[in-house]
């Protein structure tokens, strides 16, 4: 079993009605492997994390976690793996003690182990001094973290986190950048769907784009960014006036056209700062008063414009008539 | 992370009941930490008792009691008393209906889901918690009667019997409510429908008058109303009046048709929700 592949899923079709939320996703997953599924809002990431967690089945396709079919082993799937959606899943009312005691029961674990790993859980994430305080007097960084401290409590081997800073703020977000980072260490495989391209970058070894139910783009982030090109160099004239004079200057560096919008002008390059130095000089020698002078590394944000033809956080239509329901897909 | 987690050994009593007294501890703890919650559900019934016993209570005689007015006040408190008890443990099902719906909203029926446990057990704990409640509720209401003058005359195991039969009556609608809710968009929705069909159940019964007294068509129905059936048999239980019954089979023989009834209403909508259950997802 230890040599399965952590999640193997192959022409995943999922269709609501006439809806059709993924259409033929293949996704793998090695141990111990940290891979981001990205993808803008309806793209289908929730979708196949709900697939993968038994929640949903699948209209056909094959999908197996830890080398459990999701379809037909649903209970085997449940035991080794840990899940943690968009929403703070925890009860309000309970502690956040009773909380992890209550999961570690329903996981059917000796009570004694339940007791340590709580308190092993709560110190780790922060959550010691709030443990015996109701969940309702927790701010939304404590909820996410115990939601996630939740998932963990049987030492999944496997762990699905969508979306797992939607709605926090930076310091909750950096906050829950850093336990994932300790989980990763410690050899915990990880899906992780997100709609910022950041925290992908930051998390993730490995990348899935996916749009409109299927996979786009699949590699490193430094492949995929190398994929649309290399390094841009950015020029911000101090007069709009002189921006096709200073197009001209960088047509004699650049590996390509340059493109003006406004009072920028940017061109592809390689070679790195060299490049650079070179710029600011002819520049220098034109008479170009510059205001602002960069070389850029390509973003995900430009691979994605690139590969999907829309921004990553743009709402798709669909989404928007389907409202609430749409976080679904 | 290559340590395994300990799993312990099968209890005695499965994982399907020892998953359901998980889930109902923690509902049960949720009522202790909500008093407002807990408090409201005992004012209401509370409230009905008092409006019964001295707003319509003069107007309705009930049959086969004296003449003196003083007299049929006093025999329709103690008519009364087994209405209340049936209609309030039947409004036990708008809790596991707005219960349930909320734990949708919160996404924690999805957490549920995707853990190793027993089938059915969020459900079993939901009405288990939510029928435990109302011995609380009960226990308020009868101090309550106690006090405008109702009285148990049925000898103690009998009136054991009444509470026991009220208990899995509340057990029973809690299925009929979990399983409503599971269907419901949101809680609001759910707060409103959990309680839309209980106001004819519960009234077109005996409950608050006598079958006698209606028209011979919603005679047929009140006579099968289970709410009916489990009135008359807590009134006779406790030694109460129970008024003259037309002839039909539950209403003479209101005790095992109340629990047959609770039987057969278990079976469809166990199974009915249990099978929701498995498929939904936090809406």
């Amino acid at each position: 079993m230890a040599f399965e592949q952590a999640v193997f899923a192959e022409g995943v079709v999922k269709k609501f009605g006439d809806v059709v939320a993924l259409d033929g996703m293949d996704l793998t997953v090695e141990r111990g492997q940290v891979v981001g599924l990205l993808g803008p809002n309806g793209a289908g990431k929730t979708t196949m994390v709900r697939i993968l967690s038994t929640l949903l089945t699948p209209t056909s396709g094959i999908a197996r976690v830890s080398g459990f079919d999701v379809v037909t082993q649903p209970d085997e799937v449940r035991r080794a793996i840990g899940l943690t959606g968009q929403y703070a899943a925890v009860d309000e009312y309970l502690t956040g003690r009773e909380n992890l005691r209550m999961f570690g029961d329903l996981y059917h674990l000796e009570p004694k182990y339940v007791k340590r790993r709580s308190q092993e859980l709560l110190d780790s994430f922060d959550l010691s001094e709030a443990a015996d305080r109701s969940v309702r007097t927790y701010s939304g960084g404590m909820r996410r973290r115990l939601d996630l401290a939740s998932s963990l409590i049987a030492r999944p081997s496997i762990l699905f986190l969508d979306e797992p800073t939607t709605g926090l703020d930076p310091r909750s977000r950096l906050g829950m950048w850093a336990v994932i980072e300790g989980l990763v260490a410690e050899g915990t495989t990880v899906l992780l769907t997100t709609q910022y391209l950041e925290e992908a970058d930051q998390l993730a070894q490995d990348i899935v784009v996916i749009d409109h139910g299927r996979v786009i783009a699949h590699g490193t982030a430094e492949a995929l960014k190398d994929q649309i090109g290399g390094d841009r160099i950015e020029v911000t004239v101090v007069n709009a006036g002189q921006a096709s004079a200073a197009a001209d200057v960088l047509r004699t560096v650049s590996t390509g056209e340059p493109a003006i919008e406004e009072g920028r002008v940017s061109a592809p390059v390689s070679g790195g700062s060299t490049v650079l130095v070179n710029a600011i000089r002819a520049l220098d020698v034109a008479g170009i008063e510059v205001s602002d002078l960069l070389l850029r590394r390509p973003t995900l944000d430009d691979v994605f414009m690139t590969l999907t033809g829309h921004a990553a956080e743009e709402e798709t239509p669909v989404l928007a008539k389907r409202g609430r329901r749409g976080r679904q897909s | 992370m290559s340590t395994v987690a300990p799993v312990r050994s099968r209890p005695i009593v499965g994982w399907a009941v020892h998953d359901g007294i998980v889930v109902a501890r923690r509902n049960l703890i949720q009522s202790i930490r909500v008093p407002e919650s807990l408090f409201f559900s005992l004012v209401q019934p509370v409230i009905f008792v008092l409006l019964f016993a001295y707003v319509f209570g003069g107007a309705i005689p009930i049959p086969g009691d004296g003449a003196n007015p003083e007299e049929a006040a006093n025999a329709y408190r103690n008519y009364l008393m087994p209405g209340i008890f049936g209609q309030t443990v039947a409004f036990a099902a708008a809790a596991s209906t707005v219960g349930i719906a909320e734990d949708m909203r919160k996404g924690l029926i999805d957490r549920f889901r995707a853990l190793p446990m027993a089938h059915g057990a969020v459900l079993i704990g939901r009405t288990f918690a939510d029928a435990a409640r109302q011995i609380l509720v009960l226990a308020v209401l009868s101090i309550t009667g106690f006090v405008i003058g109702w009285r148990i005359t049925g000898g103690l195991l009998n009136a054991i019997y009444a509470y026991l039969l009220l208990l899995l009556f509340a057990y029973t609608v809690s299925w009929v409510g979990s399983t409503i809710g599971l269907a419901m968009p949101n809680p609001e929705t759910a707060s409103t429908a959990g309680l839309a069909w209980l106001f004819p159940l519960t009234f077109l019964s005996n409950a608050f008058v006598p079958i006698s007294s209606m028209p011979d068509w919603l005679q047929a129905f009140a006579a099968f109303n289970p709410v009916s059936t489990l009135v008359l048999a807590t009134r006779e239980l406790f030694g109460n009046p129970t008024g003259i019954q037309p002839d039909y089979w539950p209403l003479q023989h209101p005790i095992p048709y109340t629990v047959m009834a609770c039987a057969l209403i278990i079976a469809i909508f166990a199974t009915l929700s249990v099978r929701k259950f498995s498929r939904t997802t936090s809406k």
